[in-house]
């Protein structure tokens, strides 16, 4: 080994321990985690706060794992968007088989885990939520139907449905109508931003309804689905876990919901220019609160029950 | 010429290594946290229906 000379320099982009955790949506996980643990602190059954907070981290590690996958299927895609181009994938740190390999051990895991330290039910419905957002949606209906926005929001919708599983072994109206919630609100959510965000889906082939239907259907179907949305936020309010406190901020932020998405809808693309898009994007920023706000007033319900104030008494 | 034990690749691997060794203890500990409240569950009832 007189004249050989080792080549020190080495692959620079050899993914670390934060490029495995990216391919997990983390952003996305924060969602689920929020959601899922109204679900399960808003039913009527008390939990261990060892298995809640277990449970809550596994529907996590699911929603993580469902990410992963579809980082996988979509990796192809996302190498054409710049929004898509810097994750672990596209940007070479991590392997297309590794990414399918932590998606679906991860899947396994998590819904394994789900069951034995909660219930069959809540541990079935993580495996069906993962089923639906990674081979209904990402595989088959996302690249095949405007209405993928629809599809992904359903599966967007179920972690409350998990977390109240968890808690009481089943399903009921109030689970149900939890995830009508998330599940109305994902459309006029995602189109208000697509409405003023040039985005590049179409040049990766991924129908979007700004770009199929056009901007002016766009704009009535979300004045639809805000309907929609509102007679969901209304009903809710009137099950075992609403009550006065969520009823008010629900009857005000629908309110300010459906004024916003009728805004939307009656002006056309010129005068979105002319105002830089205010009514869509206000519309957008409301939509970010409306979530939020419609969980934490579920939430100050369940809190306030045990002092003989939440729920309709 | 001398190999560098410490390149900036040893670090990274360290690093993911030592993350997945965090993430494995936290998962033993979580699964033994779980037996005990669930070995706990199991005999509450019997507990409760003696006192």
């Amino acid at each position: 080994m007189s004249d050989a000379s080792f080549d020190t320099s080495c692959d620079t982009r050899e993914a670390e321990f934060g490029d495995y955790f990216a391919l997990l949506k983390p952003r996305v996980m924060s969602l689920v985690v929020f959601t899922a643990l109204v679900g399960l602190a808003v039913a009527p059954v008390g939990v261990h706060p060892l298995i809640a907070f277990a449970s809550i981290l596994f529907i996590a590690v699911g929603g993580g794992a469902s990410g992963a996958l579809n980082m996988w299927w979509d990796a192809d895609i996302d190498r054409l968007m710049k929004r898509t181009q810097s994750r672990p994938i596209p940007s070479g740190k991590v392997s297309e088989g590794e990414a399918l390999s932590l998606g679906v051990i991860l899947s396994f895991f998590a819904c394994v885990m789900l069951a034995l330290a909660a219930n069959i039910m809540a541990g079935a419905l993580l495996a069906f939520t993962i089923f639906f957002y990674v081979v209904i949606y990402t595989m088959w209906l996302k690249r095949w139907t405007p209405q993928n926005i629809v599809i992904g929001g359903a599966a967007g919708a179920f972690p409350p449905m998990i977390g109240w599983a968890v808690a009481t072994g089943g399903v009921s109206i109030e689970s149900i109508l939890m995830f009508a919630l998330t599940f109305a609100w994902t459309p006029p959510h995602f189109w208000a931003l697509a409405l003023f965000t040039k985005g590049d889906y179409a040049n990766a082939g991924v129908p979007m309804m700004t770009v199929t239907h056009g901007r002016k259907a766009t704009r009535a179907h979300i004045l639809g689905y805000s309907l929609v949305l509102a007679l969901v936020a209304i009903a809710l309010g009137v099950t075992s876990i609403g009550g006065p406190t969520y009823m008010v901020v629900a009857v005000v932020l629908n309110a300010m919901f459906i004024k916003g998405a009728w805004d939307v809808f009656r002006r056309n693309d010129d005068a979105s220019e002319a105002d830089k898009h205010k009514a869509e994007r206000g519309l957008f920023k409301l939509s970010l609160a409306y979530l939020f706000l419609h969980y934490g007033a579920l939430l100050i319900e369940a809190g306030l029950k045990p002092y003989g104030l939440g729920g309709w008494g | 010429m001398a190999f560098k034990e410490d390149h900036e690749l040893h670090k990274r691997r360290f690093g993911r290594n030592l993350g997945l060794g965090l993430v494995l203890i936290g998962f033993v500990a979580l699964v033994y946290g779980i037996t005990v409240v669930k070995v706990g569950e199991l005999y509450k009832p019997a507990a409760e229906a003696s006192e």
